[in-house]
C-alpha cells in the first residue's frame, strides 16, 4: 500500500499521513458499534433489550446520540486539580492506544510501519496508558481517582509480565518480532496457526495472553481500577464531556488492539482459515477484523459472566498462576524446538 | 500443591460453565415490555382514574363525605317543585342541581372509598392511567354539566322560590289562629 500511495502522491508527508489515518477509519466506526454492541450483549445476556428506540432499528444510533450529548457537555475541571495534567491525560491515553496500531498488520498489503521489532514496540508503547491513567488519577485530586489510578498501575504493571512471556512463546517459534513476518509464517490452512502448533504449550500461552490482556485493558473481571461499586469510576471520576469520551474511546480502542494482537500472534492475523481460498489483501483485512471482533465479543461475553476480582486475588492470579505457567510454556516450546 | 492445581482446574471449569449460561441467555426472549408500544394487561378490577357519570348523579354528597383526602368538591342547589330534573338510570328522581362537581385527581389516593356509597353507582374507577399533565391545575377534573349562566338562573329561581315560601310561611304565622274549639270546652259551655 505504501508503494501504491507513493505512486499517486509524490510527497512523503502525505503518504505517511494517509498511512497513519487508515486505522482511524476503522477504529472510530468500530468504537461506535462496539459500545452499542456491548450494551446490547449485556442486555440480552440479562434477558433485557438494551437501547431500543434511538434511530429506529434496535437503537442503533444510541452511541451517536450519546457522543453528541458528550460533545455538548460542559467540560468541568475541578478547582483543586492540576489543570495541565488533567487536560492532557485523556489525549495521552488515546495516543498510547492508537500508537499501537502503527505496527498492527491489518492485511498483507497494509501495515502502518513494518518495523522488525513490531510486537516489542506495541508492548512498549501500550505501557504509555499507565502513565496517562496515573496522570489523570493523580491530577484530579480526588480520593477515588487516586485509588483507581494506583490500582490500575499496580494491575497493568503486574500483568505486563505474563503478557510478554506469553508473547515470547510465539516469538520463539516465529524467530522474529515483526508482526507481518509472524503472519506470513502462519499461512495456509488454519492448522498452521500458532494456536494449534506445539500443542498444548502455545494454546496455554494464548489463554494466558488473553487473560492478561483483559487485565491490561481494565476489563471485567479485572476492572478494579474503575470498580463503580467501590470507587465511583476510578481514575475517570472527575472527567466529563469530551475528555471522558476520550477515556471511553481509548478503552474500546485498547480492547481492539489486544484482540488484534491475539489474532495476529495466535490465529494467523489476516490469513484465511481455508488456505488460498478467500485470501488476498481485501479478504485479508476482512479475516483480520473478523478475528479481532471475535475476541472483542469474547471480552464482552466474559465481562457479563464473571464478577470482579479482589485486589489480592488479582495479584494471586498474575504472580502465582499466569507467570509460572507462562514460564512453563516458554520452557515447553523451547524444549520442543531443541529436540 | 494439589489444591493449587485443583483451584486452577476449578476456576477454568466454572468460568466455562458460566460462559455457557450467559451465552444461552443471549437467545432467551427478553422479559422487557416496551411500554408505550406494548402495555401490560391490567387486572379486571383495577382502580385508576375516577369518572363520574353526571346523568346519574343525584348530588347526595356521599362520595364527598367518604373521601379521606377531600379531593371531591360538590355544591348543590335545591330545585323548585316545578322543575323536572329527570330520573337516574336506577329510577331515582333527581331533586338537586349539581352546580359544582370537581375531583382533584392529584390528591386522589385511589382508595375507591367513594365508589361504594354512591346510591346510583355513578362514580367509578376506570382503567385509564395515562393522564400526566404539565400544569397541576389541569388535574382538577370538572364533571359538572351546567354552564355558568344556567347556574345563575337556577340560583335566582331557587332564591325567588325560597323567598316566596318564606313569605308564605311568615304570612301563615302572622295570620290569626282560628280558635280550635275542643270538644270538652264545648261541652262545658253548653
Amino acid at each position: 500500500m505504501e508503494q501504491w500511495l507513493r505512486s499517486i502522491l509524490d510527497n512523503d508527508f502525505f503518504v505517511y499521513l494517509v498511512m497513519a489515518i487508515v486505522p482511524m477509519l476503522w477504529i472510530l466506526p468500530y468504537a461506535l458499534v462496539a459500545i452499542w454492541l456491548e450494551r446490547k450483549i449485556s442486555a440480552h445476556m440479562q434477558d433485557r433489550l438494551g437501547p431500543m428506540r434511538t434511530g429506529g432499528w434496535h437503537g442503533w444510533a444510541q452511541t451517536i446520540a450519546d457522543m453528541l450529548k458528550l460533545l455538548q457537555k460542559e467540560d468541568i475541571v475541578p478547582t483543586a486539580a492540576d489543570k495541565t495534567l488533567h487536560s492532557i491525560a485523556p489525549y495521552i491515553i488515546f495516543i498510547g492506544a492508537y500508537a499501537a496500531f502503527a505496527a498492527i498488520p491489518f492485511s498483507s498489503a497494509y501495515v502502518g510501519s513494518d518495523v522488525n521489532v513490531g510486537i516489542f514496540y506495541i508492548v512498549a508503547i501500550s505501557s504509555l496508558t499507565v502513565i496517562a491513567i496515573l496522570m489523570g488519577g493523580w491530577s484530579s485530586n480526588n480520593k477515588w481517582s487516586l485509588v483507581g489510578a494506583m490500582r490500575s498501575v499496580a494491575q497493568i504493571v503486574s500483568y505486563e509480565i505474563p503478557t510478554v512471556l506469553a508473547i515470547l512463546a510465539v516469538v520463539m517459534i516465529a524467530g522474529t518480532l515483526s508482526l507481518q513476518e509472524i503472519n506470513k509464517m502462519q499461512g495456509g490452512w488454519f492448522w498452521h496457526w500458532y494456536i494449534f502448533q506445539k500443542f498444548p504449550f502455545v494454546f496455554v500461552a494464548f489463554v494466558i495472553y488473553f487473560v492478561a490482556s483483559l487485565a491490561e485493558t481494565n476489563r471485567t473481571p479485572f476492572d478494579i481500577p474503575e470498580a463503580e461499586s467501590e470507587i465511583v469510576a476510578g481514575y475517570i471520576t472527575e472527567y466529563s464531556g469530551m475528555k471522558f469520551a476520550m477515556f471511553m474511546l481509548s478503552e474500546f480502542v485498547n480492547m481492539f488492539a489486544v484482540s488484534a494482537i491475539a489474532a495476529t500472534l495466535f490465529l494467523g492475523g489476516w490469513n484465511s482459515p481455508f488456505g488460498e481460498f478467500l485470501s488476498g489483501p481485501i479478504w485479508g483485512a476482512f479475516w483480520f477484523l473478523a478475528k479481532g471482533m471475535f475476541f472483542v465479543f469474547i471480552q464482552m461475553w466474559l465481562r457479563w459472566t464473571l464478577p470482579r476480582l479482589r485486589v489480592d486475588q488479582l495479584m494471586y492470579v498474575s504472580w502465582k498462576v499466569l507467570t509460572p505457567w507462562a514460564f512453563v510454556c516458554i520452557v515447553g516450546v523451547g524444549l520442543w524446538m531443541v529436540l | 500443591m494439589r489444591q493449587y492445581f485443583r483451584d486452577i482446574f476449578k476456576s477454568i471449569w466454572t468460568i466455562l460453565i458460566g460462559m455457557k449460561i450467559t451465552f444461552g441467555h443471549l437467545f432467551v426472549p427478553a422479559v422487557t415490555i416496551q411500554y408505550p408500544d406494548v402495555k401490560v394487561k391490567l387486572p379486571e378490577r383495577v382502580r385508576n382514574r375516577l369518572y363520574v357519570n353526571m346523568d346519574d348523579c343525584i348530588g347526595c354528597l356521599q362520595c364527598k363525605m367518604a373521601c379521606p383526602v377531600n379531593c371531591i368538591d360538590i355544591e348543590t342547589v335545591k330545585s323548585v317543585p316545578t322543575d323536572d330534573l329527570g330520573t337516574t338510570s336506577t329510577g331515582q328522581k333527581k331533586k338537586l342541581w349539581v352546580t359544582t362537581f370537581t375531583i382533584d385527581i392529584a390528591k386522589c389516593c385511589y382508595c375507591g372509598l367513594c365508589v361504594y356509597p354512591c346510591p346510583t353507582e355513578c362514580i367509578m374507577m376506570t382503567d385509564v392511567y395515562e393522564f400526566s399533565e404539565f400544569e397541576r391545575n389541569n388535574l382538577i377534573y370538572n364533571f359538572a354539566t351546567l354552564t355558568q349562566t344556567e347556574i345563575e338562573s337556577i340560583k335566582q329561581k331557587t332564591a325567588a322560590y325560597e323567598k316566596e315560601q318564606a313569605a308564605k310561611k311568615a304570612a301563615a304565622a302572622a295570620a290569626p289562629k282560628p280558635a280550635a274549639p275542643g270538644p270538652q270546652s264545648t261541652e262545658k259551655t253548653t
